[in-house]
């Protein structure tokens, strides 16, 4: 080791110095990016901290200022909505069951088709898969004005059925298990086959559990999805009392445009931060099954 | 316990394929078949179907005194060691074990009995509550075994269950599962492509080729008279030399212009194979032998060349004596082998 | 299907029937019911329609807004498509490069993933609002009158921009898992093979990316035409009539606010065609090459 050094100083000197100054480079260029995406939150997030006379007078804050609880308190029990019933506490629950609803019956309904896909002898397999995956090819919003029209007229509107199950009509949870329940190797329903399990048997005891990960990746994935919906929720509900945070920044985003007083700046973006905070604590925390479910799901 | 019979049993593929030509052999009862032949050769489908995880398109399989052809796995009183060894990854060593005996509605505490009795035999009684990725390769191997074991099967089935193992392992493994069989005194079918294997563990080999059964025998039958070229080229290490020749008749083959006497007239005339195992030709003879190649094996040494432009190689003793290129060899006449010329088969 | 399949008949059946039937009702019906009403002109008040044949798709073709549509919605995607992919691919490249803080950058870089389009819009319209946002201040300072909801292209840059923004965390989160998948030996064999970091990422690494790249870019394109309409409806609120928007974006306001049933319907058929066109070049690009493993 020192022999090298001391050998061949002139060359070790200006090659470690190059590498420094690109490994500098390379920091500068992730932090402008990390600044560039965390830019718009933190002012939010400081914005939502002040009066809405001083935003009306001097514009967006860059330092937090003392109104931060006074406006999280307002966005999340002040009563609003023509109807008054609706508080930042009513969204979030509404937004917590899309979540958690749409998440749910996605890995149900996806796990049992495509364990009869990949686990049966099944004459029309082929044609389910193709029946189901063709879902691939139309998102919702291509065919909103019809399914609108479907739904109401099944009496869905401004229910937690019609928010939900609509949004179930696709196959990527369904194709995410496929691939992943072909990947479990053969021999594993052999042997369960050899040690007398049936097909409910196999599906409770092995493929679930061993599922697991996969499962919570995925429900993560698919939570985050439900909770930002925002073109279903937008038309279904008209009914205030299923306003989900989402859609309530489209209520927010009227009431400023309209509103003749001084606009409720703060309130507004203390909203903005509560419908970002339940799915960005996830993506943060649970980050490595999040990865997981991402980009596995999307193979 | 059980003797197993299989008769005339063949599969074909929805898509027409057959993987297995009519085939017929018994297993008696405690014996160690091995199915060997190179991969595709439908050995792995054929104990499939006698696991019953593989419908059988014709014949009849019994097991014991039961023909089986259309129960369910579970039903046939089988166990099975796989090849990459299928355990349940999520389940515990001792859960592994136990859950067949649980799906058969056995009492805890016979399972738990049974489970400590085959983690004793297999030295795993201090793994019980490790998961299966907690394991070596040597380690999981022993909970499929004993997974096997526990159940008390009429019949155990091998599928290449050592070829995922390094080849130390592989050894002492080979040697394990044969003392374990023997002590069982349980019926087992074994596959695998690994002719030592099936030398060393065999009471009796199936040799397949291509769907079809080559020969069935003894390991020192299979040695001693291989029933094809091809049964003498698989089985045995080195392979044996095979030289194409011609057979007048009169008690001689003849190799170009080389001409050797046979101890055993044979009633084919014309083209025929010459085989002779490496290790039964001997330097210093009559026949000229031209050496390219020495391979040093310790106690042996192969010796690579050409008898009269025919590839030839000789196993023989290391006695460190340099050699010259030009030898000459002696080949025994009752050890040589003739074949077919066309077919391939023993004449 | 597996080799060793259950060999059950009714079982796979009940497990296939839950999943089939919300999709024959939500998705088969609603489909089908758009391109039967793409042939149909309904009555504004909802007294019945009449059949008209291709009218509705001639009508639409013939229309100067519609095409303006379209011209916007093919730039709003190509430069979304651009940025958003070419800045994460450098983010990428260098989170996957340092060795200090790696995962802090990661966190950093991927979180916004989480922020809903609308709620990103909405995010956006006060960064860039005419009396209190810091973007129409930088603009104004810079010399230019910025008018949001005004100014065509005004509007155009504050939901092109934002939307690059919202879509960077996806790309980098694919780019960057698609790096790290890539072995070790591979790169080593490329340190001694060649010399310039420069030539061996475009030698080596980016061919080795390309699977992921092309995926991102079918899955950019698919944003940009379909999921940046949160982030378009809270931007142009209350004013879609002069402001740019998309295809998608126009089936809804022609749909909803105009009424205009069958248009809407013969401009969801459209789109369904440009996404079936996309699938297929997908796939057949999928079977040619870019698989590499």
């Amino acid at each position: 080791m020192t022999d090298t050094t001391l050998s061949m100083p002139v060359q070790v000197a200006p090659r470690g110095r190059r590498i420094r100054l690109s490994v500098i480079g390379d920091h500068f260029v992730l932090i402008l990016g990390a600044l560039f995406m965390m830019a718009p939150i933190y002012m939010t997030l400081t914005t939502a901290s002040h009066e809405n006379l001083t935003i009306h007078r001097e514009g967006l804050q860059f330092l937090f200022g003392g109104e931060l609880l006074n406006n999280f308190d307002a966005a999340m029990f002040g009563q609003g909505g023509f109807s008054g019933e609706i508080t930042g506490m009513s969204m979030l629950k509404n937004s917590l069951i899309l979540g958690m609803g749409f998440a749910l019956g996605k890995i149900v309904l996806s796990m049992m088709a495509a364990y009869a896909i990949v686990y049966f002898r099944l004459r029309f397999a082929t044609f389910a898969f193709w029946v189901i995956f063709t879902t691939l090819l139309l998102p919702l919003e291509v065919r909103i004005v019809p399914s609108y029209e479907v739904i109401t007229g099944l009496g869905l509107a401004n229910t937690y059925t019609g928010l939900i199950v609509p949004l179930l009509a696709s196959a990527t949870g369904t194709f995410f298990f496929r691939q992943y329940f072909l990947s479990i190797p053969e021999e594993l329903v052999e042997a369960a086959r050899i040690d007398g399990a049936g097909p409910v048997k196999f599906f409770i005891d092995i493929l679930v559990p061993l599922s697991r990960t996969m499962i919570a990746a995925i429900f993560i994935v698919m939570f985050v999805y439900g909770w930002n919906q925002y073109l279903w929720p937008t038309l279904i509900t008209t009914d205030e009392g299923l306003y989900t945070l989402v859609r309530g920044i489209k209520q927010i985003r009227q009431s400023l445009a309209e509103s003749n007083q001084i606009p409720a700046y703060g309130q507004a973006m203390a909203l903005s931060i509560i419908a970002i905070l339940p799915p960005v604590l996830i993506v943060v925390f649970l980050q490595n099954w999040f990865i997981k479910g991402l980009v596995e799901s999307d193979k | 316990m059980a003797t197993v019979r299989l008769s005339n049993i063949s599969k074909t593929y929805p898509n027409g394929a057959k993987a297995v030509h009519p085939t017929s052999f018994d297993i008696a009862d405690g014996e160690l078949i091995v199915l060997v032949g190179p991969s595709g050769c439908g050995k792995s489908t054929l104990l499939r179907m006698v696991a019953g995880l593989e419908d059988i398109t014709t014949g009849e399989l019994s097991i014991g005194e039961r023909i089986v052809n259309t129960l369910d796995p579970a039903e046939r009183d089988i166990a099975m060691v796989f090849q990459n060894y299928a355990l349940y990854p999520h389940m515990t060593v001792g859960k592994n074990m136990a859950y067949g005996l649980k799906n058969r509605g056995i009492d805890k505490a016979t399972i738990a009995a049974k489970v400590d009795t085959a983690a004793q035999m297999l030295n795993l009684t201090e793994y019980l509550d490790r998961r299966p990725s907690q394991l070596s390769g040597g380690q999981r191997q022993r909970v499929a075994m004993g997974r096997a074991i526990v159940r008390d099967p009429a019949l155990f089935l091998f599928d290449e269950p050592l070829s995922n193992l390094d080849a130390k392992l592989r050894n002492q493994m080979r040697i394990e599962i044969r003392a374990l069989q023997r002590r069982l005194n349980t019926t087992a079918m074994y596959v695998t492509h690994d002719q030592v294997e099936a030398m060393t563990m065999a009471d009796r080999i199936v040799v397949l080729n291509g769907g079809q059964v080559e020969q069935i025998g003894t390991p020192s039958e299979i040695y001693r008279a291989p029933a094809s070229t091809f049964v003498a080229s698989f089985m045995g290490a080195p392979p044996m030399n095979l030289i194409p020749a011609h057979y007048n008749g009169n008690g001689t083959v003849a190799v170009g212009s080389l001409s050797l006497p046979i101890a055993r007239p044979a009633d084919h005339k014309g083209e025929v194979v010459l085989g002779i195992r490496p290790e039964d030709a001997t330097i210093g003879g009559t026949t000229p032998f031209k050496l390219d190649l020495i391979e040093e094996l310790g106690a042996n040494r192969l010796l690579h060349g050409t008898i009269d432009g025919n590839a030839f190689t000789v196993n023989a003793p290391n006695d460190d004596q340099p050699l010259a290129t030009d030898l000459t060899l002696s080949l025994p006449n009752d050890t040589l082998h003739l074949f077919h010329g066309e077919s391939g088969v023993r004449l | 299907m597996k080799r060793a399949a259950f060999n059950h008949r009714l079982l796979p059946v009940a497990l296939l029937v839950p999943q089939i039937a919300i999709i024959a009702i939500f998705f088969y019906w609603p489909a089908w019911t758009a391109i039967q009403s793409s042939f149909y002109l309904e009555d504004p008040f909802g007294f019945g329609s009449t059949f008209v044949g291709t009218d509705n798709y001639t009508r639409l073709f013939a229309s100067s807004e519609y095409l303006k549509v379209a011209q916007f919605t093919i730039l709003f995607t190509v430069i979304i498509t651009v940025f958003a992919l070419g800045a994460a691919l450098l983010l990428a490249v260098k989170a996957d490069k340092v060795l200090r803080g790696a995962r802090t950058y990661r966190t950093l870089l991927m979180w916004v993933y989480a922020i809903a389009p609308p709620v990103a819009g909405f995010i956006g319209v006060m960064l860039f609002d005419q009396n209190i946002g810091p973007m129409t201040d930088l603009f104004n300072w810079l010399g230019h009158d910025y008018r949001l909801g005004l100014n065509y292209m005004d509007t155009a840059f504050a939901m092109t921009i934002t939307s690059i923004w919202i879509q960077i965390p996806v790309n980098f989160i694919f780019f960057l898992s698609g790096l790290q998948s890539i072995p070790q030996s591979v790169k080593e064999a490329a340190m001694i093979d060649n010399a310039s970091p420069t030539r061996r990422f475009w030698e080596t690494t980016f061919p080795l990316l390309a699977p992921t790249a092309f995926f991102l870019l079918i899955i950019n394109i698919t944003y940009a035409l379909f999921d940046t309409f949160g982030v378009i409806d809270t931007i142009v609120y209350g004013n879609p009539a002069s402001n740019p928007m998309t295809l998608v974006y126009k089936v809804f306001v022609d749909g909803f606010r105009g009424n205009d049933i069958g248009g809407s319907s013969a401009q969801s058929v459209v789109l369904m065609l440009l996404v079936l066109g996309l699938t297929i070049f997908q796939f057949r690009m999928l079977e040619r090459r870019i698989h590499y493993t």
